[in-house]
């Protein structure tokens, strides 16, 4: 602590004008960034699966099973960087067995559970039950357990039960699309609906994070499935990969629009706050906000991805440009995070001031953490591909089909 | 003999209905009774918790009385910055040494015949302050202590996900350090920097208008030590209480009334520059 004190004291030169005394320490840092980067990874993976369930865009096919894999894999992990940060996260239960009914945190268990339980491996196993039942019989050793256990005993594979089960994955997917607005949409509440704040506190903060979910899972989905196509040396479906960039560049435009309404918005009612939010943007959040979130991961990417995809370039160049925006789109999402994260606390609720943030590199809440917390979907996401094999090829997929 | 039979036959057939009845009501009783019993569970303890009725506070025993309404008046022409309060305060309620943690701290105002106002309050006041320029420029300097607003309708007590933190019900707001889980939402959402997270504890803090001492009859440690009567401690209910004087007397106003958090600290002859 005295060492953190120590830092801070260092970077008493960067603080601008007056803040209050019980403000110098920054209360939610990158793992809180990092959390509703997660979340929405998972809304905009489970949204792009129901695209091809629900509204039959067959196009989409060979990325269904792989986005509702990747949703599972960051949904697992979504709740850890919250349970780090907590003082005492042994008592994170008590959310659960006593909670306030007023808190938006509160509903934080219900709805992950609801999410998790309900919604995602419902889905899954419906949709992988013949699979399982059939690796429970072809597979040896100790994963024709694991299979023969998880098919939970229901082990009928007539055409009357795997048509039951294709029914009932679409009205999993049914419910799931609100549940997955719910998920996302009540992180953008649980910022949005803080009064004291002027940055956080806007009855658009939901839409805006339910948007920018979407626009980040599945530009997610788009890259694991370039690279696992990649390492698998299958030929990447060009349509599946164009359909899935149409999408993609759609849901972008609709969440800059709720982006720039929102400034204008602010801009336009110039409230209390409009000279201190002014000097944060200016000031504090450029690089972040205007160059990284703004310039790289939105316009940037946005012109690319309608140049790839109603332009006359050869596939290859597709892939490449489809490629390099969706990792931009990545670092624009994070980007927005921070923005909202940690550019909602480095202005003094005085008004009066702004603070500063240095991210650390060690520690429960450094740079390490957060870097381990974002590999783990990844290996899970493997693990999980491994187990349940998401790889609908043409000939599978027709098979599925009929 | 066959007629016997039959009858027995039937009489198994009845037994086994019966039986078939009462598996069936049970599951039906399970299904009904288990997400009733959760609820009511949930529920009943979560309304207890925030209620605070289960909280240790220190109130040596006795029940909080919901006949009286704590507040506190604050006399901006009266405070000269000595920052006793700040210091006695920490010496009270054992607050960390830091300056960057503090329950309650004193802001000096300088506001310039042109331009922004300049505030500091550094390490809360309890140092005092350093001597200002005099340059002729200054238009008007003035101290406000700050603390813990204890709102009526406390935006810390609506998002605390587990209710530790809660308004007792002689209207202060408090903090159960044995139930806090440490999520930081509560200092998000007080409009006043009046919360922190206790370094050790790792759980929130705040001004509790010393509890510990109001439930005695005693003054709060910053009202008892204040040289010139700037802060008044009393009673809203209570007519003769000495706050109602001060409220009586002078142009009042609370900070950032347009939250509608219906603070009960309440500031005499305030510039509009305080926030």
């Amino acid at each position: 602590m005295e060492h953190a004190i120590q830092q801070t004291a260092d970077a008493l030169g960067s603080f601008a004008g007056y803040i209050y005394p019980n403000e110098y320490f920054l209360q939610w840092e990158l793992l809180i960034v990092l959390y509703p980067y997660l979340t929405g990874l998972v809304a905009g993976a489970f949204i792009l699966a129901s695209l091809e369930r629900v509204f039959r865009v067959k196009a989409l096919m060979p990325v269904y099973r792989l986005a509702l894999l990747t949703a599972l894999a960051f949904l697992i992990v979504a709740p850890l960087p919250l349970l780090v940060h907590l003082g005492h996260p042994e008592r994170s239960f008590e959310m659960f067995l006593t909670p306030h009914l007023t808190s938006a945190m509160a509903m934080f268990g219900f709805v992950y559970a609801w999410y998790l339980l309900v919604v995602l491996l419902l889905e899954i196993w419906f949709d992988y039950r013949r699979d399982i039942v059939i690796f429970s019989q072809e597979k040896k050793g100790f994963l024709k357990y694991f299979y023969k256990l998880i098919t939970l005993g229901a082990t009928d594979l007539s055409e009357k039960a795997v048509k039951f089960d294709d029914k009932a994955g679409k009205l999993i997917t049914f419910i799931g699309i609100p549940s997955a607005f719910l998920l996302h949409g009540y992180v953008g509440f649980i910022f949005g609906s803080i009064k004291a704040n002027p940055w956080w506190s806007s009855v658009l903060m939901p839409v805006v994070f339910l948007f920018s979910a979407i626009v980040s899972g599945m530009a997610a989905v788009l890259l694991v499935y370039m690279v696992t196509s990649w390492f698998r040396w299958k030929q990447i479906n060009m349509a599946c990969l164009n359909k899935l960039s149409e999408f993609l560049l759609y849901a972008m435009i609709l969440d800059i629009a709720l982006e720039i309404l929102d400034f204008i918005h602010r801009l336009y009612e110039s409230e209390e706050s409009i000279h201190i939010l002014s000097r944060l943007v200016t000031d504090r959040l450029f690089i972040s906000l205007v160059i990284s979130q703004l310039l790289i991961g939105s316009i940037i990417p946005m012109f690319a991805i309608a140049m790839a995809r109603f332009g006359t370039l050869p596939d290859e160049m597709r892939r490449v440009f489809y490629f390099i925006s969706a990792i931009l789109i990545q670092v624009g999402i994070f980007s927005m995070r921070w923005n909202v994260v940690v550019g909602g606390q480095m202005f003094s609720k005085s008004f009066h001031g702004l603070t500063t943030y240095k991210v650390h590199l060690l520690g429960l809440e450094g740079l390490l953490m957060t870097m381990c917390l974002l590999v783990m979907p990844l290996i899970i996401l493997f693990v999980l591909a491994k187990l349940l094999p998401p790889w609908l090829e043409p000939d599978t997929a027709k098979a599925n089909e009929t | 003999m066959s007629i016997d039979n039959n009858n027995c036959s039937d009489e198994a057939n009845d037994r086994k209905h019966k039986k078939d009845v009462g598996r069936r009501q049970f599951l039906d009783w399970c299904f009904k009774a288990v997400p009733a019993g959760i609820t009511l569970f949930t529920f009943g303890l979560s309304s207890k918790r925030s209620s605070g009725e289960d909280t240790k506070t220190s109130n040596n025993g006795k029940a909080p009385n919901s006949e009286v309404s704590y507040a506190m008046a604050v006399d901006i022409k009266k405070c000269i910055g000595c920052g006793r309060c700040a210091a006695a305060c920490k010496k009270e309620n054992k607050v960390p040494d830091s300056p960057y943690y503090v329950r309650t701290w004193v802001e000096r105002y300088v506001i310039p015949k042109k331009g922004e106002p300049m505030i500091d309050s550094p390490n809360a006041g309890i140092d005092g302050f350093p001597d200002q320029p005099e340059n002729g420029d200054v238009l008007k300097t003035f101290f406000v202590p700050k603390l813990c607003n204890h709102c009526d309708n406390p935006p810390c007590v609506q998002v605390c996900p587990v209710g530790a933190t809660f308004k007792s019900p002689d209207g202060v707001v408090l903090v159960d350090d044995s139930y806090c889980v440490g999520c930081r939402y509560c200092i998000q959402a007080c409009p006043y920097g009046a919360r922190y997270i206790h370094p050790e504890k790792r759980v929130a803090d705040k001004c509790t208008f010393c509890y510990h001492r109001i439930s005695k009859g005693l003054a709060p440690a910053c009202v008892e030590v204040c040289p010139t009567q700037a802060r008044v401690f009393g009673d809203l209910k209570k007519l003769s209480s000495p706050i109602h004087r001060i409220l009586q007397f002078n142009a009042i106003k609370t900070l950032k009334p347009e939250l509608n958090t219906r603070p009960k600290v309440f500031y005499a002859n305030a510039d509009q520059e305080v926030r």
